[in-house]
C-alpha cells in the first residue's frame, strides 16, 4: 500500500520543497483572510442582535439600550470596551427614563463555564429577568436552565438582598428563593451562585438608584 | 465515454454504500458520536465535511503534478484547514445556532482521518473528475450516516425530528440517548445491522451462484 510513497531517494531540491509549502501557505493565508473580511460584518450584526434581544428580554419594559462601563469609580456610557473592562447595558423605556442595568456573568457549571445576562432593578433591589448566553451543561439534563421555562421564569420579580437562596423543588417560601430543577442540582446551583457573585461585584459600582446615567444618544438602529 | 462514465458512478457509489466511511471503514469517529444528538447538527456537521472533503480533493488532484512527495502531507493538510476555515466563518455567519452547537468539532474536522485518507489514497493518483466523484461518494455516505444517527438519538432521546414534536406529551424521553452513551449504542447497533446485513447479502450471493452451477 505504501510502495508508492516510499521515500524518493531521487534528490528534489529542498529549495522546491520551501517553495511549495510557501506559496500553498500565501494561498491559503489569503483565502482565510477573504472570508474573514467577508464574514465580519454580518457576524458583528447577529452578535449584537442576540445581546439586545438577551437585554430587551432581562429588563420588561425596555425599548432602548446603551452600554456602559466602569471607568475610574465611575459608570460612563461607552460604545468600546477596553480590554479588562467588563460592561453592563442599562435599559431605557420609550421616554428615554432609565428602567434598569442587564448585567453579564459568568462561572464554572457543570461542564464548563456558564455565561449568563440578568436584568436587575436597583430600586426594588429585584432581579427581572435570566438569560443564558453560553453553556454546555448536558442536553436533557443541566441545559434545562435555559430550557425549562418555570426555571427561567422564576427569575423574573426575584429579590437579591441579602442573596438568592437555592432550594429544592417545591420548598420555595420567601421573595429571595428559587426552586432548582430535578436532575439539573448543580447546574441550576452555578445559575443562582453566577447571579450572587456578580451582584457582590456590581452593588458596590453601581451608582445610587435615581442618579443612573441617562440615555446619551439616540440610537440609530432598532 | 461509457467507461468513464461507469468508473465515476463506480467512484461514487462505492463511498456512499459499500465502502461507506462511517459504517464498513469506520472513520471519523469522533464527529460521528460528538454532533450526533439531533438531525440538524448531524446535518450542518455533514454538509460541512462534504463541503471540505469535495474541495480539498478537487485541489489535491488538480495541483497533484506540482506537489513533491516529501510535502505531500503537509500540503494536503493547508488545503483541507483552509476549507475547514471557510466552512467554520460561513457558518458563524450564516446559521450562528447550529454554529454554538457544533463549537470546537466545525475546525476539528481537520482532524478527521476520512478526509486525509481519501486524498492520499484517491484523489492524489487520479484525475479531477474521479477524484470529485469519489469525494462526493464518501461525503454523502458521511452525510448519510451522521443523518441516521442524528435522527434515531433525537427521535428516542427527545421525542422529536429537527425539534418538531413527534409523540406528543405522554412520550418520556429516553435522556441517554443524546448523551454520549446513547452515540455508542446508537452507533454499534448500527454497526451489527450492517455487519449481518452483509454476511447475509453474501450467503445469498452464494447460494444463487451454487443455484447456477448446478442447474447449468
Amino acid at each position: 500500500m505504501n510502495q508508492d510513497h516510499a521515500p524518493d531517494t531521487s534528490a528534489v531540491k529542498s529549495s522546491r520543497l520551501v517553495a511549495t509549502l510557501a506559496i500553498a501557505g500565501l494561498i491559503s493565508g489569503i483565502a482565510i483572510i477573504g472570508i474573514y473580511e467577508v464574514t465580519l460584518p454580518t457576524i458583528t450584526i447577529n452578535k449584537a442582535r442576540e445581546l439586545r434581544a438577551a437585554v430587551f428580554k432581562v429588563i420588561p419594559g425596555v425599548t432602548r439600550m446603551q452600554k456602559l462601563v466602569y471607568r475610574s469609580g465611575e459608570l460612563v456610557p461607552s460604545a468600546e470596551t477596553e480590554r479588562d473592562e467588563q460592561p453592563v447595558y442599562a435599559g431605557y423605556d420609550d421616554a428615554g427614563i432609565f428602567v434598569g442595568y442587564a448585567i453579564p456573568g459568568e462561572g464554572p457549571g457543570f461542564q464548563d463555564t456558564i455565561g449568563i445576562l440578568y436584568g436587575y432593578r436597583p430600586e426594588q433591589q429585584l432581579v427581572t429577568g435570566m438569560e443564558v448566553l453560553e453553556s454546555r451543561e448536558t442536553p436533557g439534563l443541566g441545559d434545562k436552565i435555559f430550557k425549562d421555562a418555570e426555571f427561567v421564569g422564576s427569575f423574573r420579580e426575584l429579590a437579591i438582598e441579602p442573596e438568592i437562596v437555592a432550594v429544592k423543588r417545591g420548598k420555595k417560601s420567601g421573595p429571595n428563593e428559587i426552586d432548582t430543577i430535578t436532575g439539573a442540582t448543580i447546574s441550576s446551583k452555578a445559575v443562582v451562585r453566577i447571579i450572587n457573585e456578580t451582584h457582590e461585584t456590581w452593588s458596590a459600582r453601581l451608582p445610587p438608584p435615581g442618579s443612573e446615567p441617562a440615555m446619551t444618544e439616540p440610537e440609530q438602529e432598532r | 465515454m461509457a467507461k468513464q462514465q461507469s468508473e465515476s458512478y463506480e467512484a461514487f457509489i462505492r463511498g456512499i454504500w459499500r465502502d461507506n466511511p462511517v459504517f464498513v471503514q469506520v472513520l471519523g469517529m469522533c464527529p460521528m458520536l460528538a454532533v450526533t444528538n439531533s438531525a440538524i447538527n448531524a446535518l450542518a456537521m455533514g454538509t460541512a465535511t462534504f463541503f471540505v472533503l469535495v474541495g480539498s480533493s478537487f485541489l489535491v488532484a488538480s495541483f497533484k503534478q506540482w506537489i513533491p512527495k516529501q510535502v505531500r502531507i503537509s500540503s494536503f493538510i493547508i488545503i483541507i484547514a483552509t476549507f475547514v476555515t471557510v466552512a467554520d466563518y460561513s457558518l458563524l455567519a450564516l446559521v450562528p445556532k447550529v454554529h454554538k452547537e457544533l463549537g470546537a468539532f466545525i475546525p476539528l474536522i481537520v482532524a478527521n482521518c476520512m478526509i486525509l485518507g481519501r486524498q492520499e489514497a484517491f484523489a492524489s493518483r487520479n484525475t479531477v473528475r474521479l477524484a470529485v466523484m469519489d469525494a462526493m461518494g464518501t461525503a454523502g455516505g458521511f452525510m448519510f450516516a451522521l443523518f441516521s444517527l442524528g435522527a434515531i438519538r433525537e427521535i428516542l432521546g427527545e421525542g422529536a425530528l429537527f425539534g418538531v414534536n413527534l409523540f406528543g406529551a405522554s412520550f418520556e424521553p429516553w435522556v441517554i440517548m443524546i448523551l454520549p452513551p446513547g452515540g455508542f449504542l446508537t452507533l454499534g447497533l448500527i454497526l451489527l445491522f450492517f455487519n449481518w446485513f452483509t454476511v447475509k447479502k453474501n450467503e445469498f450471493i452464494d447460494q444463487v451462484a451454487a443455484a447456477e452451477r448446478s442447474g447449468v
